[in-house]
């Protein structure tokens, strides 16, 4: 959180609302943080989209007080499905350019996404993944570090593309890339299935190395190891 | 023992139907096929069960209620395999449905904000 708050100073929050991007949350049960989570991203972004799916702790309403456009799910439907649902709205909004997709649990850092933006304007990329394993700084348990890496050895092999992390949560996809994106995996295995839809795509890629907080409340909500069999079996399956 | 190799075959068939296919009506016809091929086969059973026995040892299990046991394992793995199918496929229509209305109802609060922001304007003129 400390390096979180260190990031708003760097750019001040009056210069640039950014009416071309859309900042896209799924949102499940994460009431104690979306606010903190939100008021950051509110510094540097007048467009926020969260997608409630179904949560019972009033995650919703914490949300939409930040300052967020929440759509709710009837129901709890995954989390692949919430992102779906947040790159379809945004997508149509007019104006609309860039997407950021961003976790609500606070693991993400908003500098790194205002890098990632910059990349891709600069670069004129349509796709920008971030890595969290393209520098050091991030410390992730060596067990958690072997499911990454196995997660992204088997989506490198069936996507053609050469990346350094799979599954993270943050990504900048141009609106073109945007629509390519039809995620049907409503569970974790969408991860995955957006790096195939965007691979197929063919639209020019770029990584960039990201620091994924692992607070100790992101932690206690952390995947389950058993829970990589779970999204092997979602990807083999269909 | 050539059960053997039909009952490898059976199970390895299922396995491929479980990761490759996808819907379709040819599925379905063979399905609906293989349930009439069954019931038809359960009443020739039940009028002639000395013709279990003989099949039986054709090929090469020695008693018809030990192929009737491995048979329906066999038709409980295709219909737990089909039911498994069927119901993601069912999620999937219940998450494209769930988000229509979201997506739904998103618009329509936009677009009520937008006309109550036009009313507000006109007022203050």
């Amino acid at each position: 959180m400390g390096v979180m708050a260190d990031a708003s100073h760097t750019a001040p929050a009056a210069t640039a609302q950014r009416p071309d991007v859309w900042v896209a949350i799924p949102l499940y049960n994460e009431a104690p943080v979306i606010g903190n989570v939100i008021a950051e991203l509110r510094e540097q972004f007048a467009n926020i989209v969260c997608i409630d799916d179904g949560s019972t702790d009033g995650s919703a309403d914490v949300a939409a007080a930040a300052g967020a456009r929440v759509i709710r799910h009837p129901h709890n439907l995954g989390q692949g499905a919430a992102l779906q649902t947040g790159i379809s709205y945004a997508r149509d909004q007019a104006g609309a350019q860039y997407i950021v997709t961003f976790d609500a649990d606070g693991q993400h850092r908003v500098v790194d996404a205002l890098a990632m933006i910059e990349l891709a304007r600069d670069e004129n990329a349509a796709i920008v993944f971030g890595s969290r394993f393209l520098d050091d700084r991030t410390e992730p348990g060596l067990a958690k570090k072997v499911v990454l890496k196995t997660a992204v050895a088997v989506t490198n092999l069936t996507t053609g593309l050469t990346l350094t992390d799979a599954h993270n949560g943050l990504r900048v996809l141009r609106v073109d890339a945007a629509h390519a994106v039809n995620l049907k995996q409503d569970r974790m295995a969408h991860a995955s299935e957006i790096v195939v839809q965007l691979g197929k795509s063919g639209l020019p890629w770029r990584e960039f190395p990201v620091e994924v907080l692992y607070t100790d409340y992101s932690k206690a909500k952390g995947q389950s190891l058993l829970n990589s069999i779970n999204i092997l079996v979602d990807l083999i399956i269909n | 023992m050539w059960f053997q190799v039909i009952l490898i075959v059976a199970l390895i068939g299922i396995g491929v139907y479980l990761v490759r296919s996808s819907p379709s009506p040819r599925h379905l016809a063979i399905r609906r096929l293989l349930v009439l091929v069954a019931l038809l086969g359960g009443v020739v059973i039940v009028l002639w069960p000395g013709l279990l026995s003989w099949l039986a040892e054709l090929v090469g299990i020695g008693r018809g209620a030990d192929l009737l046991f491995y048979l329906a394992i066999v038709a409980a793995l295709i219909y737990v395999v089909n039911e498994y199918k069927r119901s993601v496929q069912l999620a999937r229509t219940n998450t494209q449905l769930a988000r229509e209305i979201a997506l739904t109802e998103a618009r329509l609060t936009d677009r009520v904000s937008a006309l109550e922001a036009q009313l507000a304007e006109r007022a203050e003129r």
